[in-house]
């Protein structure tokens, strides 16, 4: 709960073009992981799942190639850390 | 809709549209007019309803209905039907988009101005173009308008639904043969030809397992082409044959009366279904309004997706040039998210966002077996670049070795889920 608070806290704190960066780069996700991130057919769900540094070490993770994935890997090697960062604030911070 | 509702909403926007809204502008909100309602079009709409709410939003689309490209292969090969395919716009309007269903006939771009066929006209502070593509009709000599009916071509779902072509595929007789003429790039979903061999070889082999398909192509390389030949030698190995250019696979000419297309080199190829797939160019009211140069494409900024030629105008989706992007509903759809934030951006004052553009196409070779091909681009005043390092085409069978099964039927299932996410996207439904 608490955490939840300061998560919204911080998203009212971010800078509004850091919130639109990770809601453009969210735009990617949505194609196959539902509008609201909510997956389907085997897509897992990515909005409000995991804690931001969690979300943001499986990205990684896809870009390090040290999980296996069928189109993460080939994705997540587009992102720099920022845009993980910013992904990471978007969709972590909904929950 | 029904009608009566349709008829309100369109008075409604008329109404509206009618007011003077000066003002609009210096606050930050304005009047962004989309035109085309497919899969630019459409998910420019919703996103621009769902994040700009200062924003009008309008979108003019000739059709109350719209089927898409994409899964219209898995019509031919009998696994949907064109229902499941094809959707309306009354989620979008629920969702505040004023929808009118008018063709547009011409681009005032000094007045800033669209006009519609029925004379009206919807001033706009910003437009965003997505009207998709048309066939150059005579560019392979004999096939026009209607040479199409007997060799149609399926790549326009609202000029010929792809149920033409899917009942002369049913009616094709016993042992026949399935003629499939492909273009040269660039044209509309580089991957779709080839997921159309599939699906075609798949109902063959399922109903027809005696009959043939030959695949005549004006290039040497396509799309994913090691995993399509992969499985077409795997799955369908005495139904498909493909000749590239140097194989003299490019298709001159075609003779509709004797169900004949003819080569460059005059090799005459007879089929019971003759599929032409004949090149493209960007729709006629961009490239009327013009947008399109000598290529018949229209050229872009890559940072922002606005018309090089013409401003206030953003041309997004197939029309547009955007290579290495390839044209593909994808795409189109990212295109469409970053034009509208930067067409706000503009309105309010402020610089664009940074381009990052996405595409992530999903092709179906046969049952619970699909492919990807995956990129990321960055688009700067310069040019548009794939990300170094990242995309590509999923592995090989060989390099999967035992995983490749497994590999193959999740991207068969995603491809579903894509499918629904997008369409769920762009017309509102969720
Ligand atoms: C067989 C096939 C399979 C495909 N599979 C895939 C796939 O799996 N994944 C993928 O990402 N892409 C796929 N595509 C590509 C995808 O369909 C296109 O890239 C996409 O439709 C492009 O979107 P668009 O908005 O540019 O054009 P469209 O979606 O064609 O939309 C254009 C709209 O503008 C309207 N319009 C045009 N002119 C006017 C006018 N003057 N007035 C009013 N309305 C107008 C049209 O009626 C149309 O509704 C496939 C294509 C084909 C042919």
């Amino acid at each position: 709960m608490r955490k939840a608070t300061i998560l919204a806290l911080t998203m009212l704190a971010m800078p509004a073009a850091a919130q639109e960066r990770g809601l453009l780069l969210a735009g990617a996700c949505q194609g196959c992981h539902g509008v609201s991130g909510g997956g389907s057919h085997g897509i897992p769900a990515i909005a409000a799942t995991h804690r931001r540094a969690e979300f943001a070490a499986i990205l990684r993770d896809f870009r390090e190639n040290r999980r296996e994935a069928t189109v993460m890997g080939r994705i997540a090697r587009g992102y720099s850390d920022e845009d993980i960062a910013a992904l990471a604030a978007h969709y972590a911070a909904r929950d | 809709m029904p009608i009566q509702r349709r008829a309100l909403l369109v008075a409604a926007a008329a109404g509206v549209l009618a007011a003077p809204r000066l003002a609009r502008a210096q606050q930050g909100g304005g009047r962004l007019v989309i035109l085309g309602g497919g899969f630019g079009g459409a998910s420019a709409a919703r996103f621009a309803r769902d994040h700009h709410p200062d924003l009008e939003v309008t979108l003019v689309e000739r059709s109350p209905r719209f089927t898409t490209c994409p899964y219209g292969n898995l019509v031919l090969a009998g696994r949907r039907d064109i229902e499941s395919i094809t959707f309306g716009y009354d989620r979008l309007a629920a969702r505040g988009v004023r929808v009118v269903h008018q063709g547009a006939t011409a681009v005032d771009a000094g007045r800033k101005r669209l006009r519609l066929a029925d004379g009206a006209e919807i001033p706009y502070d910003k437009l965003i173009m997505s009207p998709g593509i048309d066939l150059r009709w005579g560019a392979v000599e004999g096939y026009d308008e209607a040479a199409a009916t007997r060799m149609p071509h399926g790549w326009i779902p609202s000029q010929q639904p792809i149920t033409v072509l899917q009942k002369q595929l049913e009616a094709m007789p016993e042992g026949g043969v399935f003629v499939m003429t492909i273009p040269d790039n660039p044209f509309r979903c580089p991957p779709g030809p080839y997921e159309r061999i599939s699906m075609v070889a798949e109902y063959l082999q399922r109903a027809k397992p005696r009959a043939k398909l030959i695949a005549l192509d004006a290039k040497n390389g396509f799309s994913k082409q090691p995993l399509f030949q992969d499985a077409w030698a795997e799955l369908y190995p005495d139904i498909v044959e493909w000749r590239g250019a140097s194989e003299d696979g490019r298709v001159v000419r075609v003779n509709p009366a004797a169900m004949e297309v003819e080569t460059e080199f005059g090799d005459k190829v007879k089929g019971d279904v003759v599929n032409v797939i004949p090149p493209q160019m960007a729709a006629r009211i961009a490239r009327e309004a013009g947008l399109a140069n000598e290529t018949g494409w229209c050229p872009v900024k890559p940072a922002t997706m606005e018309s090089a030629l013409v401003p206030d105008i953003h041309v997004i989706g197939d029309a547009c040039i955007a290579a290495p992007m390839p044209k593909s509903g994808f795409a189109a759809n990212s295109h469409a998210k970053h034009a509208v934030a930067c067409a706000a951006a503009a309105l309010a004052g402020r610089a664009a966002p940074p381009a990052t553009y996405f595409n992530t196409c999903y092709s179906h070779v046969g049952p619970d077996y699909g492919i990807s091909i995956v990129g990321v681009y960055r688009g700067t005043p310069q040019r548009l670049e794939e990300v170094p390092g990242s995309g590509g085409i999923s592995p090989r069978t060989a390099v999967l070795g035992e995983r490749a099964a497994e590999h193959r039927r999740l991207e068969a299932l995603y491809a579903d889920g894509w499918y629904e996410s997008i369409t769920q996207d762009m017309f509102g439904i969720a």
